[in-house]
């Protein structure tokens, strides 16, 4: 019998780019050293806005879809699961299709690896490392009435659509109130930035050198 | 002459730093774990607790210890892997004894009669005080104590200073003019009560970021947030209101904000009148710093100046929160007594929401300055020169008031002492001046002067390079003590495991000294908890009273908050709640704070603003967190933040190398090109050493009350480093990532599958 399963909560705006997230995933007993969550900076150079990519445990998961090995399942908790060993092909399929850049294939292991949500640890009732130690609450793991009742002015989402393709997920995002779906076009980005959409995003390459 | 034997890198290679990144047994196979030790993170001073994973006398993992009050759990990233150190290849595990080629190992007998001999030699030739201690808050309350005694009755030298110096002394300093007592007012859960924080040079979300949640509890119940930093600093970046104020100009800042409180009325009259003294003077101080007089000087639109004090003015209850970014200036003391001359003014303290702290940067950093290691100072915040506090503390240590010295030189004095050949001989613990002092050559050119230097220390330091003696200490996690958080709650640290090899407890070698130097009598203590009872007794009576405070309470209460004066009282969380303070008179005195320009300002010359800080992937010198590779993956050395137009305007790109340079010396390291950060200012993180030491360009200037030196401000230029300096400065970089031969020999064999 395994504990009951809260959300998952994040929210970008309070991430303060201090990576304990990463640090704590990375002690995890299932994949030690190897961090499965990802802090990076928004606009690095303009903004010190920080945001932490999780597996957003979709409910019906791309990965899963492109996998032609069948190896990645999603439980009865909604949790999407990295693949299973025996079957993986390490074909990187699921890594190529995953709309949130989530899954990486281990060269060494031969496998897919990903966040689980902390499954050993929330099977048993434990929340998960990341959402644990996150000193901002930029990671929440609780009940919808907890967040309520704390964060009375959050609003969460967890609907997607990048482009076509509509997604709903298990993770929720804060977002400002009143948007209840994220619709990201890559192409309608690249053309709000005035630029064309074919073209690569608007970094100067020639004012930036590598000194290393 | 203690100048270096070897080129540093010969050190470096020899005792690191070397990154590190496994735990005890790997990462392929974690033992079973023995038992789980609950105490806190050795870094700042939220010290936030944390569960110890061990397993055969080595800390093996951690937990989070969510039943703990302050941070239920949550962690920042220091913390998670702080537990990589206890078994780090570059711990000291033998004594060293400075040689022609560098250090030999030595038996711990002729390591500390050595000492033992040099102090002796020094103080008959020269007398008592040409012999120092220096020491550090990163101990624990009992140590930091025992340093105090054991400077005063084993050294009987009045030089006895501490790294505190380098850190929060003008908090200390405000707070005791101010309110007679230097402690943080309120619990940190008065501050989701409040309508309005005002957050004055801190910049919280890398240096404290467990203090975040509490910020964004007051958020998500409606509060505004003002933050006064001249970067927009992760805190700065979500703030309601955001004055990016030119460095050393916060006094001015503070003094317009003052005066629109006042033109508006917005001044709690009967507070003032009745609580307060020096309001006649302070009002008439800041009739004509008028908003528009303070842009031209802070940089800071009139505009939004007036809306800070309107924010701050109409609030019912608010929190003052301020760093290091307000206190390390040559006039750090005003500047803190500027911020709290507008808690003061309105009246909002004593109460629920309504506070005011300093946000203590070192771990013990609260209460490692109240027992007795700062040079004018006793234990329970005595003062040294006061008759009846020398009485109190000759009474509990059994000695006559001859015996006591007096007031001794604070830790920029002592360098410039050794620099002169006044102080002959010192014993360093705790502080890594080769990081953290400022105008750092000339710390150098003291310490290669310094005849004799002892350094006791779990890892060798930059300092310790210089030594004549190393002796190899303990980490936090290797004895039994406590230490009191920045919101005054005194916490229990616990021993997880023992030193490895022939490490001691500092504590063990602070003993051992004092019975070698003939006054085992006065150190007769059976384990470190007959110290903290003796503490306890010393500071009775004192402000900084720990009399009713145990060991078994501190466990069963989850800490308790000082002044504590029985056992049967509940501690204090909230200060003031009676408004009164703890001045004789009982009232809470304003002073003025004329502003008046930075030590050293941009010229023609020397054209730009450089300030220092804090990285949130290191702690103080890094003697620690550079050696754990997931902290150096992400922060491997200091870049130089700067504004994209002083960039073009300089002709220089984003992760060029370039060379700073002040009056005091250079330094080479790459561009962060960011809008972030004020156009006039350039900012480099202070972690560290030698050539790569943000220090080598800070001025020794110092407040002339704190005797604190003035780190963020200097006048600098910024150019394309030259080939030789790229060159160097690559090397340099390159040193920074250097793997521990074990952790290279590992994961070759992880890679070929053995």
């Amino acid at each position: 019998m395994t504990a009951r399963f809260l959300e998952f909560y994040v929210d970008p705006q309070r991430c303060i780019g201090c990576k304990a997230c990463e640090a704590a995933c990375s002690e995890c007993d299932t994949h030690r050293g190897t961090p499965m969550i990802h802090v990076d900076f928004v606009d690095p150079g303009v903004s010190t806005q920080t945001a932490a990519t999780v597996c957003m445990h979709c409910e019906n998961p791309t990965c899963a879809s492109v996998c032609p090995a069948d190896a990645i399942k999603v439980d009865d908790n909604g949790i999407v699961h990295s693949s299973l060993k025996p079957r993986c092909i390490a074909c990187n399929n699921c890594e190529l299709a995953c709309p949130f850049g989530v899954p990486k294939i281990s060269i060494g292991l031969q496998q897919m690896q990903k966040c689980d949500m902390c499954f050993d640890r929330t099977s048993v009732g434990k929340r998960p490392m990341c959402a644990t130690v996150c000193p901002t609450g930029a990671l929440f793991y609780g009940t919808p009435e907890q967040l309520r009742a704390r964060r009375p002015q959050d609003h969460a989402i967890n609907l997607w659509r990048f482009g076509v393709q509509e997604i709903r997920t298990r993770v929720r995002v804060m977002v400002p109130q009143g948007v209840d779906i994220l619709d990201i076009d890559i192409a309608d980005i690249a053309g709000a930035a005035g630029g064309d959409p074919a073209a690569p995003p608007a970094v100067d390459s020639t004012r930036r050198k590598e000194f290393l | 002459m203690a100048r270096l034997k070897l080129p540093i890198a010969e050190y470096v290679r020899k005792y690191g730093p070397h990154i590190s990144d496994s735990p005890a047994h790997g990462w392929d196979h974690k033992p079973a774990v023995d038992h789980v030790v609950k105490t806190h993170c050795c870094f700042c001073g939220m010290q936030c607790g944390i569960k110890l994973q061990v397993a055969n006398n080595q800390v093996v993992g951690f937990e989070p210890w969510e039943e703990f009050p302050f941070n239920e759990g949550r962690l920042c990233p220091k913390g998670v892997k702080r537990y990589l150190q206890t078994h780090h290849p570059d711990r000291l595990t033998k004594p060293l004894i400075r040689c022609e080629d560098g250090f030999r190992e030595a038996e711990w007998d002729e390591a500390l009669d050595l000492v033992v001999a040099k102090v002796r030699d020094i103080q008959a030739r020269r007398g008592n005080n040409a012999f120092a201690m220096m020491s550090g808050v990163s101990l624990t309350n009992e140590k930091s104590y025992l340093v105090g005694k054991f400077a005063r009755l084993a050294l009987n030298t009045a030089n006895l200073d501490y790294n505190g110096r380098f850190c929060m002394v003008s908090a200390g300093a405000g707070n005791k003019k101010a309110f007679g007592i230097d402690r943080a007012a309120n619990p940190w859960t008065d501050l989701p009560e409040a309508e309005v924080i005002l957050i004055a040079g801190s910049n919280v979300s890398e240096c404290f970021p467990t203090l975040m949640h509490y910020i964004w509890q007051a958020r998500d119940r409606g509060a505004r947030i003002i933050v006064v930093d001249p970067r927009v600093t992760p805190i700065g970046r979500t703030a309601d209101l955001h004055l990016a104020v030119r460095p050393g100009t916060d006094s001015a800042l503070n003094q317009a904000i003052l005066h629109e409180l006042i033109e508006n009325g917005w001044v709690d009259d009967g507070f003032v009148r009745e609580r307060s003294t020096g309001w006649a003077e302070l009002a008439a101080s800041v009739a004509t710093c008028t908003a528009a007089w303070a842009e031209p000087i802070t940089g800071v639109p009139a505009d939004q100046i007036r809306r800070a004090a309107r924010m701050w003015g109409q609030a019912k209850t608010s929190f003052l929160l301020h760093a290091r970014g307000v206190e390390q200036h040559t006039k750090g003391v005003d500047n803190v007594l500027s911020l709290i001359n507008l808690v003061l003014a309105t009246g909002r303290i004593g109460r629920k929401g309504c506070g005011y702290g300093t946000i203590t940067g070192q771990g013990n950093g609260q209460g490692g300055r109240e027992h007795g290691h700062k040079c004018d100072q006793l234990p329970g915040n005595r003062d040294i020169e006061n008759p009846a506090h020398r009485a109190h503390i000759c009474g509990v240590w059994g000695i006559a008031d001859d015996e006591l010295p007096h007031k001794g030189k604070t830790a920029v004095e002592l360098f410039e002492d050794m620099h002169e050949g006044a102080i002959e001989g010192l014993i360093n613990i705790c502080c890594n001046p080769m990081v953290s002092h400022p105008d750092m050559n000339y710390a150098r050119a003291a310490l290669e002067r310094l005849p004799f230097l002892c350094v006791i220390d779990f890892f060798m330091s930059e300092t310790a390079r210089y030594a004549d003696v190393v002796l190899p200490g303990s980490l936090h996690e290797e004895d039994e003590g406590t230490s009191t958080t920045a919101e005054g709650r005194v916490v229990r640290i616990r021993a997880a495991v023992s030193p490895p090899g022939d490490a001691r407890t500092d504590t063990w070698i602070l003993l051992e000294l004092a019975r070698r130097l003939g006054r085992a009598d006065k150190f007769t203590y059976r384990d470190n908890e007959q110290i903290f009872n003796e503490l306890r007794r010393a500071s009775a009576g004192g402000t900084a009273d720990y009399a009713g405070i145990t060991w078994p309470r501190i466990e069963q209460e989850m800490g308790v908050f000082w002044p504590c004066p029985s056992e049967g009282h509940p501690g204090t969380p909230r200060l003031f709640e009676d408004h009164r303070s703890y001045h004789p008179d009982g009232a809470f005195h304003l002073y003025p704070t004329p502003y008046r320009p930075s030590f050293e300002v941009p010229d023609a010359a020397y054209p730009i603003y450089m300030t220092s800080g804090r990285s949130v992937f290191h702690y103080l010198s890094g003697t620690q967190t550079r050696r754990i590779k997931f902290l150096v993956d992400r922060a491997p050395g200091p870049l130089c933040e700067m504004h994209p137009s002083l960039a073009e305007r300089l002709g220089l790109a984003d992760r060029e190398l370039v060379t700073i340079e002040s009056r005091r010396g250079s330094l080479t390291i790459p561009l962060a090109v960011v809008e972030t950060i004020r156009p006039d200012t350039i900012f480099v993180p202070y972690h560290w050493p030698e050539a790569l030491a943000a220090n080598q360009l800070t001025v020794r200037a110092l407040d002339p009350v704190s005797k604190m030196p003035e780190f963020k401000v200097a006048a600098c230029r910024v150019r394309a480093a030259t080939p030789d300096e790229a060159a160097r400065a690559r090397t340099l970089f390159a040193e920074l990532r250097l793997e521990a031969p074990d952790d290279v020999a590992r994961r070759a064999r992880m890679e070929h599958g053995a």
